[in-house]
């Protein structure tokens, strides 16, 4: 089986779905013949000519808005923001459009064949405006799917299945992750499925919940945490919206303990959600208080943002002191 | 105000009926064009405009040096846009406000911004008046009447339009000049700000470096018109499309502007035909987009051989005096950025403040959670602990009272 990086992976997604379905169109600044700024369009207009992967003014807005109109038309859109920190001039078309189409239409019109990728996250040294995790206000939107994948061959597999799935979904990238994850992808087609978690490491002790980028700082957190004595449950979310209680509620009725990890700010993250849904449903068999381990409620910093990530130090500390409780 | 006029066929207009032409004074060997006149600008002015264009030029250089051999994480190069930039900066008062895209330091150098202070930013060091939380080039000066650079493009432009607002109900004289490039006018904040500007008369001044780029974008798959400058037509603006490599049409063309935003409380647009000879940033490498030859063909056109070559034939100017400035400027760039590399971080509280105007309860508990996670595990953490032990700081770096302040 080959080996890809994470932008080799949504690279040769793309190519698949664009070779499969004449439809399917890329666009975004810098997507054209440079590739896109991170290159994981690289190629694509070369193989599929100008009218169907193609630099775009740089306006977020127009592109989203753009692309609401091209997947109302029966195209399939995968538009690229270039940063999730750039994707709110487009949040209106986002929030009351592409989310609304369906519903507010009573079915006459869908975007359903929107994708929008773009990368978030940090530890890139990109400062405030490289580096934030947006998925919690997209995550307040109902009529938007949000898929956010680990590694290679979950970002090629997710990826196919986004492009496909007959809603609008936002696919957030790692970027992080694009070109230090490195592992098996296949060479064909296939789809992972959206609003699945999955458990990537069973245990017993205590569930420790993530997505992205955070699942390798989870996984470093629980080789300590083993170390230990304390047996732990990795579960990748991937998917933030619709996100699947059933494989959460199953493990933590387990393991009575749950840690859930994110770099975007703790007030109003997604892990609130999580936690406020397993208590609900699990109330009875918690042993301790589910643990938050978040970025800070502040913007994201630069000189010290090693101080400010939810690192694998600080998600291990929560470990214990959730074992401890 | 709609006016219209009856016709009885179907008549329908492109915008082609408008030619737009460029201003132009100063020829690329020096001398003026027939016919131009120099605007007025005594010998004092006309260093301190070369002075800043130099300053910037060594200091983009030495900085992309730097960053190439890892010593500084990002940088952005004004190169090939200085006398866009700095002759605009210098047609204005000093106390007219600067909102500033990110390519635009040369406005900083020319109104005094040292060396040492775009260093502290740099390096986002403890005497970095943003206190490191933003990436290098996102300077700020109160003091220099400079915004704080935002990196989300065109933001700052709209904003041009209601700090000028403001200006204008203050009634002490002054504008506001915003600088962006050819691809932040096509965001919605761009169209917003002009139409704002003019509907309620504000003095202000957009500034277009139209530098043929937008990271890989040409300008020729950014907009289908002639340039930006038609658009003021829309919004029925002043305009003038300058040579932004011609220093002296660049301030000339700026007074000018100043002067109707000033005493007529107008918006102008300028759009200034230029060229952005370096990468986009660091992290950029335009051979995946353009070629050697069109860089070269600019290249033969840089603003600051054409200003140096104008200055020395005036005998304002000497080949002498060039190389000991340039000279004397990559030493103090270099001594400059070895200070400022060893320079503490910020403090570890400067992650909690300034979110608000004083830290909340939530965030002093976050804060000191963190703290406390930080002791435990001080070798992870190397700028926290420090910060957090100020023992370990190097003696005699302390900071000096007059070192701070000053922003």
């Amino acid at each position: 089986m080959p080996r890809m990086n994470m932008l080799q992976a949504i690279n040769n997604a793309l190519d698949i779905a664009m070779a499969e379905d004449e439809k399917v169109l890329c666009f975004g600044e810098d997507v054209g013949v440079f590739g896109g700024v991170f290159r994981a369009t690289s190629h694509l207009q070369e193989k599929y000519g100008r009218a169907r992967c193609f630099n775009t003014p740089l306006v977020e807005q127009g592109i989203i808005g753009f692309a609401n109109g091209l997947a109302a038309q029966g195209s399939v859109p995968v538009a690229e923001i270039q940063f999730a920190d750039y994707i709110f001039p487009a949040f209106d078309q986002i929030v009351n459009e592409t989310a609304k189409f369906r519903f507010r239409s009573g079915d006459l019109f869908n975007v359903g064949g929107l994708t929008i990728r773009t990368p978030y996250g940090g530890g890139i040294s990109g400062g405030l405006y490289h580096s934030q995790s947006p998925e919690a206000y997209f995550a307040h939107t109902p009529g938007l799917k949000i898929v956010v994948p680990r590694n290679p061959y979950q970002a090629k597999g997710l990826l196919l299945s986004a492009i496909r799935d007959p809603d609008p979904v936002i696919f957030f990238e790692p970027k992080r992750l694009y070109r230090a994850a490195v592992g098996e992808v296949p060479e064909e087609d296939y789809q992972l499925p959206i609003g699945e978690a999955e458990v990537t490491k069973e245990g017993s002790d205590i569930t420790v919940l993530g997505w992205g980028a955070q699942m390798e700082v989870i996984d470093r957190a629980v080789e300590l945490a083993e170390k230990e004595g304390i047996s732990c449950e990795v579960i990748d979310l991937r998917s933030i919206l619709p996100w699947d209680e059933d494989t959460v509620v199953e493990s933590v009725l387990k393991t009575g303990r749950l840690v859930v990890t994110h770099e975007a700010p703790r007030t109003g993250g997604f892990a609130s959600e999580i936690a406020a849904t397993i208590q609900e449903r699990c109330f009875l068999y918690l042993e301790s208080p589910i643990e938050r381990v978040t970025g800070l409620d502040t913007p994201f910093p630069l000189t010290l943002e090693k101080e400010y990530l939810p690192d694998h130090l600080k998600i291990f500390e929560a470990i214990k002191a959730s074992a401890a409780f | 105000m709609t006016t219209t006029h009856d016709v009885h066929t179907p008549s329908f207009m492109t915008g082609d009926e408008f030619h737009i032409p460029t201003f132009r004074l100063l020829q690329q060997d020096g001398s003026l064009f027939e016919g131009a006149e120099a605007p007025e600008l005594d010998k004092e002015k006309a260093l301190r405009i070369y002075r800043a264009m130099l300053v910037t030029r060594v200091l983009d250089e030495r900085m992309m040096a730097a960053q190439r051999q890892g010593r500084l994480s990002f940088y952005m190069q004004c190169t090939g846009e200085e006398a866009a930039v700095i002759g605009a900066t210098a047609a204005l008062d000093d106390a007219d406000m600067i909102m500033a895209q990110y390519r635009e330091q040369g406005a900083l150098v020319y109104r005094g911004f040292s060396y040492d202070e775009f260093m502290n930013q740099l390096f986002g060091n403890e005497l970095d008046y943003g206190k490191g939380r933003q990436m290098p080039i996102h300077y700020g000066s109160r003091k220099l009447h400079y915004m704080t650079i935002s990196s989300p493009l065109a933001t700052q432009i709209p904003q041009a339009t209601g700090y000028a607002y403001g200006q204008k109900l203050a009634g002490e004289g002054h504008c506001t000049i915003t600088f962006f490039g050819e691809g932040a006018a096509s965001e919605g904040d761009f169209h917003a700000a002009l139409n704002m500007a003019s509907v309620h008369k504000v003095p202000v001044i957009f500034f277009c470096r139209n530098n043929g780029y937008a990271i890989s974008t040409p300008a020729s798959e950014q907009f289908a018109a002639d340039g930006i400058a038609p658009r003021a037509f829309g919004y029925r603006m002043h305009v003038i499309r300058v040579d932004g490599n011609d220093v002296l049409a660049v301030y000339r063309a700026t007074q000018e502007a100043r002067k109707i935003a000033v005493e007529q409380n107008q918006p102008v647009l300028i759009e200034a035909m230029t060229y952005r000879l370096a990468a986009h940033s660091s992290s950029d490498d335009p051979s995946g987009y353009r070629s050697r030859k069109e860089e070269e063909a600019w290249r033969e056109k840089d603003p600051i051989l054409r200003m140096q070559r104008w200055l020395i034939d005036g005998g304002w100017w000497s080949e002498e005096e060039e190389k000991e400035l340039q000279e004397s400027l990559r030493r103090e760039v270099l001594e400059t950025m070895k200070r400022a590399e060893k320079r503490p971080p910020p403090p570890l509280e400067s992650l909690v403040t300034d979110v608000y105007a004083d830290v909340t309860p939530a965030l002093q508990r976050q804060l000191d959670a963190l703290k406390t996670h930080i002791r435990k595990y001080p070798d992870a953490y190397p700028k926290g602990a420090r910060s957090l032990d100020p023992d370990v700081r190097p003696g005699g770096d302390h900071k000096s009272s007059d070192e701070q302040g000053g922003a």
